[in-house]
């Protein structure tokens, strides 16, 4: 029997705001357990959520996004559950009236676009960590990431394949970062997905049974666990066998799957109405002006990227697979109007050393003003390309201003013609075997010369001008 | 000087006016607790250090002609649900027995910020659950009319130590009448105010859409004055309510003439006792004596006011209360082999039988088949029980009942029968349920010599309605 | 009388889910107390609801919002004052895995 896969996605993702969703507790990283802390997001008795603006208009700037319509009466709803990570031991989310419904993205496959349906996406509050203490056998408990903002985006079960999974996730983390809404990295967890899955024989109306996959890290684990849980489910199915409906946990490193049932884990997670949190109105002018303020999108920008800049489709492609890097080059084509060479530049060096760095698009530090400053210099043949490596790697690290670094180092071509001919008439004196070759028409020799004069000048003269200089005195 | 015959108004005057120092009213105030209070139990824990530091503070202030408000200086006592940084919380539980906050709930900030002094926490029902003031973890505070009978709840110890006179400003919380049948209980003033209009950051919740804190005091005019202080939006409590004014105080003077006030049949035709039913009646001729017009109407759904409430209340406890899990603060069980069994066994030994039932009641009304059966159907009901109300208002600028069905039982009568307890509520729970303002006042005393409160119910935002009968009555009383 | 009967498999799931533990004697009574609040909560089907919209919060005109500006310093040191058992500035617990 031929089986089809159906996946749906919960993918959560962490927002960019500076404080928590419902405390002005610091979200930034790296900081010493519990210090990013208050009674509010450790769940002291008393305490009471105020819920973050930015979190509403995050959440909204991706359901526009994601062409869903905006809940314009939406409410908080706790989910409760024990587990020490969740210190009031209710997460504060929304089931009955989530802030999105109703959307969808396109992906392109090869059999041409799908839209994939988003059912809603709502908010909700991060947990703490827990650390396992080998030395004691214990947990300890940092609350730094408890109530830090995520929105869940659940789609509907429109996929198919990994590749098509893989194609969603990639699209959503483009639109989200694009957003500025979240740097969506799933190694460093700000974007997670858990995938659910079931198979049907093909033709089949009715869906199986399906299964959700948590700590999916990477989307190699994602693609490995989909293909594992699918063929876990078809050989049950084949042995007669059922396929329980659970939430399994990944191991990517086993490759394997386990099931997460306990009986202390009912998950009966008696959600109803948080009343400590007032109902949110969202106002049709709120909604407006967050979408007047929504940029142009990847998609949007390829395609004018090809029309404006008569850029080829895949430059387009590759610079506005990363915001910054988008950014950088409307930027720098704006002050150098140079647009393909700008491309060339981003796709290039600026690329290859953001991946020999291992950096981040966002941590970019070149301006657009001196990498449009490296292109004049070059164009104009004030320095040759190997200069303009050197000094791009240098605008990469720190940004300096290409004109005083290139001074200052004495990188500049020669360019006073006197000073130029006076190291030709040398290099013609000196070669006197050469010039005498060339003039009996062995068109040759000029390279020779051409190569003695670039190598006297240290590679700073520009080969077209000591061409015409050595024609002119031969 | 007698302290004891001043009203809080008049201690704060003399205070100001430095006829007496704060210290010297500190010393009354701490000799009248250890006195009365091995009898009555209305106070958990006091900070006598903390309330000596911060008098000399304001002795000085007064020195230098500052004032705070009308009550600086003098002496407050504060329900133990509420925060006091640095001053054990306790919710009157063993689960929280050792808690100490970070942080002032914001009533309390408001009363430090205004120069009243905290001397100490009152006893309460162990969270609030209970009519009696026995559920408590200390036990149970005695009505100081009569130290046979109970005090009511869950603010008993609050009100008994108004009561009591060892002091004469105190705050509790009101969720299902948790302020007023105790003040109707112990003779004392105790004001429930809208919903929203003092902050709850820094109350233990019980059930949060129905909690809210509250003033209680021996007169109306320092229960006005107190509210006016604990009264304001607060950025971090999202259910607090902006208000155009808070000047309760301000229509104390003015008389009943005009006014419209409805008393609804089946609240005094219920099982009601006479005496009681009696009082409503003087209270109707007093109301009508001074002007006011007083006419009896049908308010209706009286049966179905408290399943409504406890299925409510139950459930929102039951989520409030899973934060008391041994892990982040209070107590943790000795023995246990894994998080499982740390939870249960804290948990169990931590909360009383009250506490329990409730939060086993709760979890069931939410668990899954049963959410629509109970809890959305007691959504729906409130959402009847409003309507009710929002009609009767278009009549009447304010509704007059009894607050509790009979005057304080004897202790240890009532925790046999829970539904019997639950409907000693029946009165009070109405107003929680819509958010409303009700003040409960005495009204004299049975021929037991057991107070006895009326209370007036205003619309959301009505308490200078309230105001106006409640002072016109207790003038009429002195 | 009652028409509501409380079994013993309920009881068990509800303490789960509470994360409580009774004793049997404990258990007998909270089926008992259960079941009649629960017979008594039945009074409430009595009233026709079906055209009524349940009412979770009374007042739900006005939005309350933060504004997400960094208003709270160092937390660990307060919160860790509370807690029963704590190591390298975080609080123990039984193992979670």
């Amino acid at each position: 029997m031929e089986f089809e896969t159906v996946i749906g996605l919960e993918v959560h993702v962490e927002l960019a705001t500076k404080t928590k969703i419902f405390c002005g507790c610091s979200t930034a990283f790296g900081a010493a357990p519990n210090v990013n802390t208050c009674p509010v997001c450790t769940g002291m008795p008393g305490s009471l959520p105020v819920l973050n603006k930015k979190v509403l208009e995050y959440a909204i700037a991706v359901g526009l996004a994601t062409n869903c319509s905006i809940t314009q009466y939406s409410k908080f709803d706790r989910k409760n559950y024990f587990y020490p990570d969740n210190p009031q031991n209710y997460q504060i989310s929304q089931l009955y009236l989530p802030i999105c419904r109703n959307g969808h993205v396109d992906i392109e496959t090869e059999a041409g676009i799908k839209s994939i349906g988003i059912h809603e996406i709502h908010m909700e509050e991060d947990a703490g960590k827990l650390i396992h203490d080998e030395w004691e056998d214990t947990s300890l408990v940092d609350y730094n990431r408890s109530g830090v903002p995520l929105i869940e985006i659940v789609s509907e079960p429109d996929m198919r394949s990994a590749d098509e999974v893989l194609k969603y996730l990639d699209k959503l983390r483009m639109t989200i970062a694009y957003l500025g809404a979240s740097d969506c990295k799933l190694q460093e967890g700000s974007m997670r997905a858990d995938v659910n899955l079931s198979v049907r024989p093909v033709g089949s109306p009715e869906y199986g049974t399906r299964t959700e996959m948590k700590n999916l890290n990477s989307f190699k684990a994602i693609r490995r666990a989909i293909e594992g849980e699918r063929a876990r489910q078809i050989e049950l199915i084949s042995e007669g066998k059922q396929v329980i409906q659970e939430t399994r946990h990944w191991d990517d490193n086993k490759e394997y799957s386990y099931a997460m049932r306990s009986k202390e884990d009912a998950q009966d997670y008696r959600y109803f109405p948080d009343p400590d949190l007032v109902p949110i109105h969202v106002s049709d002018e709120l909604i407006e002006s967050i979408r007047k303020a929504q940029p142009e999108m990847a998609e949007q920008k390829q395609k004018r990227y090809v029309s404006e800049f008569g850029l080829p489709e895949y430059d387009s492609e590759q610079i506005t697979s990363e915001k910054p890097l988008a950014d950088l080059f409307e930027k720098t084509t704006e002050i150098c109007n140079n647009p393909k060479k700008v491309s060339n530049w981003i796709m290039g060096e600026t690329m290859r050393l953001i991946k020999e760095r291992k950096l981040d698009a966002k941590d970019l530090k070149i301006s657009p003003k001196n990498l449009a400053e490296l292109i004049d210099i070059t164009e104009a043949g004030e320095i040759n390309s190997s200069v303009a490596k050197e000094v791009f790697e240098k605008i990469f690290d720190e940004d300096i201003s290409p004109k005083e670094y290139v001074k200052n180092n004495n990188l500049g071509n020669v360019s006073d013609e006197g000073e130029l001919e006076r190291i030709i008439k040398e290099v013609i004196e000196e070669n006197p075997k050469s010039v005498e070759d060339y003039r009996a028409g062995k068109k040759k020799a000029m390279g020779f010369l051409v190569g003695q004069t670039m190598k006297k000048t240290g590679g700073k003269a520009e080969p077209g001008k000591v061409n015409g200089i050595l024609n002119k005195l031969l | 000087m007698d302290i004891s015959t001043l009203s809080a108004k008049e201690l704060g005057d003399c205070l100001f006016n430095k006829e007496i120092s704060v210290k010297e009213v500190l010393d009354y105030t701490y000799k009248t607790i250890e006195e009365k209070d091995k009898d009555i139990n209305a106070f958990v824990s006091l900070c006598k250090e903390e309330a000596y530091e911060r008098g000399s503070v304001i002795q000085e202030m007064i020195d230098r002609g500052e004032r705070l408000s009308p009550f600086m200086g003098v002496p407050i006592a504060i329900k133990d649900n509420m925060c006091t940084k640095g001053i054990k919380t306790t919710c009157c539980s063993k689960i929280l027995e050792n808690f100490v906050p970070n942080y002032n709930a914001t009533a309390v900030e408001k009363v430090l910020d205004a120069g009243l002094i905290v001397v100490g926490k009152t006893n309460m029902d162990e969270f609030a659950m209970g009519s009696t003031n026995e559920t408590s973890f200390y036990g149970p505070a005695k009505n100081p009319h009569d130290l046979e009978h109970v005090t009511g709840g869950s603010s008993g110890g609050s009100c008994a130590a108004v009561a009591a006179g060892e002091v004469k400003l105190a705050l509790g919380s009101d969720t299902g009448g948790s302020i007023r049948q105790p003040s109707a209980y112990c003779g004392t003033v105790g004001f429930k105010p809208t919903y929203g209009t003092v902050s709850r950051y820094g109350l233990i919740a019980y059930a949060s859409s129905l909690d809210q804190i509250g003033p209680i005091a021996g007169n109306v005019t320092d229960t006005a004055l107190l509210l006016e202080i604990i009264s304001g939006t607060d950025e971090k409590d999202s259910t607090s309510v902006k208000r155009d004014e808070y000047d309760f105080s301000s229509v104390l003077d003015m008389d009943v003439k005009g006014m419209r006030i409805g008393i609804p049949n089946d609240y005094i035709s219920h099982g009601l006792n006479d005496e009681i039913k009696e009082k409503i009646n003087e209270t109707a001729e007093k109301l009508k004596a001074a002007g006011a017009e007083v006419t009896n109407f049908d308010l209706g759904l009286l049966d179905y006011v408290v399943p409504a409430y406890y299925v409510i209340a139950c459930a929102e406890a039951s989520s409030n209360l899973e934060r008391f899990d041994g892990v982040k603060y209070g107590f943790r069980a000795d023995n246990y082999e894994d998080l499982h069994t740390m939870y249960k066994r804290s948990r169990t030994k931590g909360f009383g039988k009250e506490v329990k039932s409730r939060i086993m009641l709760g979890s069931f009304v939410l668990s899954s088949g049963y959410y629509d059966a109970y809890y959305l159907k007691a959504l729906k009901t409130k959402a009847l029980i409003k309507k009710a109300f929002d009609d009767a208002f278009k009549n009447y600028d304010l509704i007059l009942s009894p607050v509790a069905p009979s005057t304080a039982p004897k202790l240890g009568e009532s925790l046999s029968d829970p539904i019997k307890m639950y409907l000693s509520d029946i009165y009070t729970v109405s107003v929680n349920l819509c958010s409303l303002p009700s003040i409960s006042v005495p009204v004299g005393k049975s021929k037991e010599g057991l107070p006895i409160g009326v209370q007036f119910i205003g619309d959301c935002f009505g308490e200078k309605n309230c105001l106006r009968a409640a002072s016109m009555m207790s003038n009429g009383e002195a | 009388m009652g028409k509501n009967t409380i079994d013993d498999e309920t009881i068990e799931y509800v303490g789960i889910l509470a994360k409580l533990e009774l004793n049997d004697e404990e258990k007998e009574k909270a089926k008992k107390d259960m079941e009649e609040m629960l017979d008594y909560v039945d009074k409430l089907n009595e009233l026709d609801t079906d055209d009524v919209l349940p009412m979770s919060h009374i007042f739900d005109s006005e939005n309350a919002f933060r504004e997400d500006v960094v208003t709270n310093g160092d937390g660990c040191e307060e919160l860790l004052n509370n807690a029963p058992k704590v190591k390298e500035n975080m609080i123990v617990v039984p193992k979670t895995i």
